[in-house]
């Protein structure tokens, strides 16, 4: 539901510097993006836009999965069969987009259980969104409204992306998010216009994730310094900032005809831009979450590895079947 | 915590028949019958499928990128395999 460049300035940096290689194949390579060509898993590619992309998928890949965890917490505590039936269905659904990612990933080379080792150590970043906890049910509509919403604004543009494994992953991917948006904006809308504890639940939860959803676009334009190549490569096609407002633009009146007022109190329509003009966002906060999950993210981490290592028996048992099944036809034969 | 004896498959949907199967994506399973119903679960939640084919991605045979020019250029210069390359008198209708 995520992909934006998650490493701190000093990784990019890092990074930056053992990336050096043959200039031909650069130059052959960006003339081929910008003449819009699609790269498939087996052409040649530098290895930086390899590394770039398994860095960003798996990223992906792994917010989806983690995206999880808030969600399976509140579903034997949905409020009816229905939104149990719903919230099922999506979390089955997050499972899902974190396969098509981690499959994506791996057309580059890096096998799955390289990505999620690197999860489960905690060598590998997920959004920082995960790292808030979702202590009411309106956070599950919340959730889906703001996080799936931000998400969708993300990904949209993604779907054309350079790599077609994963511009095709996003393509599947986005066409099941706008369910989740909508989920979650039904239970905004019913808690919005019920009870008035109901109302005033909605618009806490509202007043918590509101900048934890800005900030899913990343840092902004002029603090993210390695973007840039990203553009070249087509892998990203707008700015940071580009989308950020794009999501604000479309959010505030949703929010509105709620009744439910975004906890922005410099949030007002530019009619020179045809924008919201907003506030400014906490990045010291932004930068403390991506650096150190804090406790929430490392509760999420723990749950990860439980589930993991809980689920040893069932691979080791699906390992056991096949085995067995292979003998016995060899058997047969 | 490897699942180095799982295989990877690739997934192939028909959505209705009187079309084509389709490349939908991958899974990874331990075995053949798992990975159908993985891809069932996986590819098919939304009324996509009215088939599946499965096979390892390791069976699939597949041209080499460098090849390309070599295997599919020649098919550029030959514009007289084309119905549009050839002229008809006027007059001449449906044809």
């Amino acid at each position: 539901m995520y992909s934006t460049d998650l490493r701190t300035d000093t990784e990019k940096k890092a990074q930056a510097v053992t990336a050096s290689e043959d200039a031909a194949l650069w130059e052959a390579f960006q003339k081929r993006i910008d003449a819009g060509d699609i790269i498939e898993a087996k052409d040649a590619m530098p290895e930086k836009y390899r590394a770039t992309l398994v860095r960003q998928i798996s990223q992906h890949a792994h917010s989806e999965i983690v995206g999880m965890l808030p969600e399976g917490n509140w579903v034997t505590r949905a409020p009816s069969l229905k939104r149990k039936l719903i919230l099922l269905a999506k979390i089955q659904d997050e499972a899902g987009h974190g396969l098509y990612l981690y499959s994506a990933a791996e057309t580059l080379g890096r096998s799955r259980d390289d990505m999620v080792a690197d999860l489960l150590s905690g060598k590998a970043k997920f959004s920082t969104i995960f790292t808030y906890p979702t202590p009411t049910w309106a956070d599950i509509g919340t959730v889906g409204w703001l996080v799936d919403g931000a998400a969708i604004v993300n990904q949209i543009p993604l779907c054309r992306c350079s790599y077609g494994p994963y511009a095709r992953a996003m393509v599947r991917v986005c066409k099941e998010e706008s369910f989740h948006q909508r989920q979650g904006y039904e239970i905004v809308t019913t808690m919005a216009r019920g009870a008035p504890e109901q109302k005033a639940m909605a618009q806490e939860s509202l007043n918590r994730m509101w900048w934890p959803s800005l900030m899913m676009f990343g840092p902004s334009d002029a603090a993210s310094l390695h973007s840039s190549q990203n553009m070249k490569w087509n892998i990203k096609r707008h700015s940071n900032d580009v989308l950020r407002q794009r999501f604000i633009d479309a959010t505030v009146p949703q929010a509105e005809i709620l009744g439910l007022t975004i906890p922005d109190p410099d949030l007002v329509w530019n009619k020179e831009r045809e924008a919201y003009d907003f506030g400014e966002i906490n990045w010291d906060e932004f930068w403390a979450v991506l650096k150190d999950g804090g406790q929430c993210g490392k509760s999420r981490l723990r749950a990860r590895r439980a589930a993991h290592d809980n689920g040893t028996w069932v691979r080791e048992a699906a390992g056991a079947y096949a085995k067995k099944h292979k003998t016995r036809v060899g058997k047969a034969a | 915590m490897s699942d180095k004896n799982w295989f990877l498959y690739e997934v192939f949907i028909r959505s209705k028949n009187g079309l084509s199967h389709k490349h939908a994506g991958s899974v990874h399973a331990s075995d053949t019958e798992t990975a159908l119903l993985s891809a069932r679960d996986l590819y098919t939640r939304r009324g996509e499928a009215a088939s599946l084919w499965i096979i390892k991605s390791s069976d699939i045979i597949a041209s080499d990128p460098k090849d390309d020019s070599e295997l599919f250029d020649p098919s550029d210069d030959k514009i007289y395999r084309h119905p549009t390359f050839y002229s008809v008198p006027n007059g001449v209708k449906n044809m």
